[in-house]
């Protein structure tokens, strides 16, 4: 099953590679995503526990989280990724920004990559070897490079290396962590493998505690790159603003949780080996810069895809404030990878539909959006309101458990930091994102089926969190957090 | 034993002066592929006393990939190019070299602060992997062209593996193969990249490449 | 004082100029000429020792005393090189500063007396002298900074006599690299290719030959002879760490005088295959040695 999880898109992209017919690829690409979904449903809700795989590969709660939103966003994303793909081949190819004439990738290319980017996210996932692990976010950043020069115009060739080079680099100090973790296993003389999760587990409390530290640090920063933590995040705003929608909204829903889930794994080692708080202050610290980086970058942003690219920042700043905080804040950032990952991917979809209609970037040339693709519209808004976190969307649920967290034990400044921050964000992007919302529209532009069942899809979800958490989900948020440390 | 792996490693942190001083894009290629035969000879110089298929295959792959194939990556990527004209980095080359030493001593103060539990491969590994870490990543801050940057990136690769070498564990060849093979489908990946960025800009200096920004003056 | 050792001194004040020949020659050969006889240069000193000085009335006491103070701190700096396992006549600890500050003090006073004339072609030759010699103080100091600790010892005769072959095994990569530096310093401060070109008269490009263009006579006499010296000086301590066994005195001085002659022939080779670099290549040049110097030094004191 394992297994299958991986090959099967792995699989499905060597021949999406090799057809030569649109039609036939974007039904391999829908079918594979529906294939997928089933089997991760299957994990979550089949009753009996996915059998692991060797000591290299098993499904945990956590997994089994990033797993479920993994494939939930690309079978949105696929389909919308079919009406996308049709309208690129019917339209002009000149550039909204400069008017200049360019090429597509071939769409081969394109359908070939999102399919054996599902298969490499979905190594991470259910991975328990940290090499293997790091097999998997190399391979995820060598096959989404292509995806993002996509449209082969100059600006997305500069984000795609920007983006290949600074994650190449992270990536590397993520390999020397994975040495010096090695490094501090090998004192042990019974552990055959020390990147194991398990074993590092079981032995924790013999680990060499230096080449620990150093270790979780490079890792984090590693790692950290390829998840947009702030100062490491230059290459985010670029690659997600060129990218086209449909892989702007994977990369930021899917990807940097993925990337994240390195992090997650290294903080379990560090927690079961009594060091559980310099981890804990490092991921505080990283947070909090990044959402500082965020909003810093948000306020008077004129282009409303980098605003969402900044966004990402800023959540992926939520996510590891939540960790460093630890019990009730581990749940609070588990569940709010969930809303995160819903929302942004909807609201990217949503703004791919704003370009394609509006063909202009630049927030201040776009206005009534609501009256113009009605649909998108009220997305838009609604997106705009779960992902700064207001009641009665999910996010707020999220965000205000960590704030307890981090007033339950004492940490003021921490927590006064993180409010004051928030609000600074609201307040850009609700200047940026209501202004576009609101107004007379220029022109009625229609809203194909495909480029509006995808987010609403994903909205629904989003709107439910915020107002009912499934006890299912509950318990196993819970889980995760009693894994992870704290309480 | 360990006077020859002194040497090898002493030639290294000398390789990576020189990449760090050198001018000449001639020069830097045949350098880098001389690490990547220094590593291969490394690689069979730790495990001399118990080499086996793994091991050889091993020094054998990365001599062959960082030898062989990375300069052949490169100058196809160039093949198109004009990058005759060099183009002076943010750093120039003198202090491109003072900082080098400086980065060199940092590494052997670090490592004297991470001492390596039982190692094989005897105290001169520890510095000599930071340090071409150090330097790879200096070459990636401070070079403006392309071409310099991944160079550097493998220059950091170089160290890492360094590293790795120094370790003595079970599964480690398996994790070292892999590694390899996700450098040679990165730097694929970058020479493509740099082929594609040549063509459409007509340079390869990643400094002019500022378009996106946020820097709205 | 070491008497034994004096008789190194007066080897050296006997066979320093035969080296000059050796070079010359073996320049000539890669040239495919006949070159000049190997004891040319006795000819050259006798010649100019015959001959009578005039001196510019711009010029001071110390235009007269340049050449004599240079000469002597070179032959000061003679007593304190060793030979072999012989200790120098003159040896304490930390002789070697005293080896760098009289090579230093000659070139200072070859330097002062070549702006006493007040010319500024002069002028131009002393400050490049002037740079490329402070940028070589690193490497030459460093270099020989990295035998104290594998040696133990704080004097010039106490670390080469330490060298032996088990410290080439313990610490071969460090050595070698100090001698790379030292040997970068040695073509610097005597003036040879790819620093300088000793038989250039091109004025963009003389170093050392400018600032001795206007002595004549006994006084040019004395600046040959003392650039000889120096020569075979630093040369000497090169191959001090260069040929460590020791064996019986016979033994060692003749590998020692066919060191020195194998180096006469390896600076005549270096001349004859390299090209001169760029002026301003030269201090990246001596940097490189200093690095190679600090690399050695680190090497050995980890």
């Amino acid at each position: 099953m394992l297994l299958a999880l991986i090959l099967v898109p792995f699989a499905a992209g060597l021949v999406a590679f090799a057809i030569r017919h649109d039609r036939r690829r974007r039904a391999i690409l829908v079918g594979t995503a529906v294939a997928h979904a089933a089997m991760t449903a299957v994990a979550m809700f089949g009753g009996k526990p996915v059998e692991p795989m060797g000591e290299w590969l098993d499904l945990d709660t956590v997994g089994l989280l990033f797993l479920g939103i993994t494939s939930a966003l690309f079978l949105a994303a696929s389909v919308y990724a079919v009406g996308y793909l049709e309208r690129e081949v019917r339209s002009e190819h000149r550039d909204i920004e400069e008017g200049l004439l360019f090429a597509n990738a071939p769409e081969a290319v394109f359908t070939g990559c999102l399919l054996l980017f599902l298969s490499t996210m979905t190594l991470v996932t259910v991975s328990h070897h940290f090499g293997l692990l790091w097999v998997g976010v190399e391979a995820t950043t060598l096959v989404t490079a292509p995806l993002i020069y996509f449209h082969r115009h100059h600006r997305s060739l500069e984000a795609a290396w920007k983006y290949l080079l600074i994650c190449s680099v992270g990536i590397a100090l993520a390999l020397l962590g994975n040495f010096f973790l090695a490094v501090a296993a090998t004192r042990e003389s019974g552990m055959p493998d020390p990147l194991v999760l398990q074993a590092l587990l079981q032995h924790a409390r013999q680990l060499n505690v230096p080449w620990l530290n150093a270790a979780f640090l490079c890792l984090l920063v590693g790692y950290g790159t390829k998840m947009g933590l702030a100062p490491m995040h230059t290459w985010l705003p670029d690659a997600h603003s060129e990218a086209p929608s449909v892989v702007s909204a994977l990369l930021s829903g899917a990807l940097l949780n993925c990337a994240f889930l390195g992090i997650l794994r290294v903080q379990q080692v560090m927690e079961a080996a009594g060091q559980a708080l310099f981890g804990r202050q490092l991921l505080v610290g990283f947070g909090l810069a990044s959402l500082a980086f965020a909003a810093a970058f948000i306020l008077r942003q004129p282009d409303y895809k980098r605003m969402l690219a900044y966004s990402s920042v800023e959540h992926m700043g939520i996510l590891a404030l939540g960790v460093g905080l630890a019990g009730a804040g581990t749940f609070g950032a588990m569940l709010h990878s969930i809303n995160h990952s819903l929302a942004k991917a909807m609201l990217f979809l949503v703004a791919g539909n704003v370009l394609a209609a509006y063909r202009t970037k630049l927030a201040p040339e776009v206005r009534g959006v609501v009256s113009a693709l009605p649909v998108s519209g009220t997305l838009w808004v609604a997106g705009f309101l779960a992902i700064t976190g207001s009641p009665p969307f999910g996010a707020f649920l999220s965000e205000f458990t960590i704030l307890r967290a981090a007033l339950d034990q004492h940490r003021i400044g921490v927590a006064i930091t993180y409010l004051a921050l928030l609000g600074l964000i609201f307040v850009g992007m609700a200047s940026i994102a209501l202004k576009m919302a609101q107004g007379p529209a220029p022109r009625h532009a229609k809203e194909p089926l495909l480029s509006i069942l995808p987010p609403v899809v994903l909205a629904l979800p989003v709107l439910a969190l915020g107002v009912y958490i499934p006890p299912p989900l509950d318990r196993a948020l819970r889980e995760i957090a009693r894994t992870l440390g704290g309480s | 034993m360990n006077m020859w792996i002194d040497s090898v490693l002493v030639f290294l942190v000398l390789t990576n002066f020189l990449l760090l001083g050198s001018r000449r894009l001639a020069a830097r290629i045949r350098l880098s592929a001389a690490q990547g035969v220094l590593l291969g000879v490394l690689t069979i110089l730790v495990h001399a006393d118990n080499i086996g298929l793994r091991t050889l295959l091993l020094a054998i792959g990365t001599m062959t990939v960082k030898a062989g194939i990375f300069p052949w990556l490169v100058r196809r990527a160039l093949r198109e190019t004009d990058v005759r004209r060099s183009v002076e980095p943010f750093l120039s080359y003198t202090l491109s070299v003072l900082t080098g030493t400086l980065l060199l001593g940092l590494s052997i103060w670090m490592s004297s602060r991470l001492p390596l539990p039982g190692s094989q491969a005897g105290s001169l590994v520890v510095p000599v992997a930071f340090f071409s870490i150090f330097a790879g990543l200096l070459l990636v801050v401070s070079r403006k062209t392309a071409l310099m940057q991944v160079l550097g990136y493998l220059v950091l690769e170089n160290g890492i593996y360094t590293f790795g070498i120094a370790l003595a564990y079970e599964q480690q060849l398996l994790v070292e193969l892999g590694v390899l093979l996700d450098l040679l489908v990165a730097v694929f990946v970058m020479g493509i990249i740099i082929f594609h960025i040549s063509r459409e800009f007509d340079h390869i200096e990643v400094d002019r490449l500022s378009t996106l920004t946020d820097y709205h003056p | 004082m070491n008497i034994a050792g004096l008789v190194h001194v007066v080897g050296a004040l006997i066979f320093a100029p035969f080296l000059l020949g050796l070079i010359n020659r073996t320049k000539a050969i890669f040239a495919g000429r006949t070159g000049p006889p190997l004891f040319q240069a006795y000819f050259d000193l006798l010649k100019l020792l015959r001959k009578g000085a005039v001196y510019s009335r711009t010029t001071t006491w110390v235009f007269r005393a340049g050449p004599v103070v240079s000469l002597a701190a070179i032959v000061t700096s003679l007593f304190l090189v060793p030979f072999g396992a012989q200790p120098a006549p003159l040896e304490f600890e930390g002789d070697l500063i005293l080896f760098a500050g009289l090579l230093a003090l000659a070139r200072f006073f070859t330097v002062i007396a070549a702006l006493d004339t007040g010319s500024s072609f002069e002028g131009m030759g002393a400050s490049r002298e002037v740079q490329f010699s402070a940028l070589a103080e690193p490497p030459l100091l460093l270099g020989l900074a990295t035998l104290a600790p594998l040696t133990g010892s704080l004097s010039l005769s106490g670390m080469l006599a330490g060298i032996s072959g088990g410290t080439w095994l313990r610490a071969g990569p460090a050595l070698a690299l100090a001698c790379a530096a030292l040997l970068v310093v040695f073509l610097t401060e005597n003036a040879r290719i790819p620093v300088d070109d000793p038989n250039t008269h091109l004025e963009l490009t003389m170093i050392h030959e400018v600032m001795v263009l206007d002595h004549g006579g006994p006084d040019l006499a004395f600046i040959f002879y003392g650039a000889a010296l120096k020569l075979w000086v630093l040369g000497a301590v090169l191959i001090g760490i260069l040929a460590p066994p020791q064996t019986g005195l016979f033994w060692d001085a003749t590998l020692r005088l066919s060191g020195m002659a194998a180096l006469a022939v390896l600076t005549g080779i270096i001349e004859s295959t390299t090209a001169r670099l760029r002026l301003v290549h030269v201090p990246q040049f001596l940097a490189g040695a200093g690095v190679l110097s600090v690399l050695a030094l680190l090497l050995v004191l980890r």
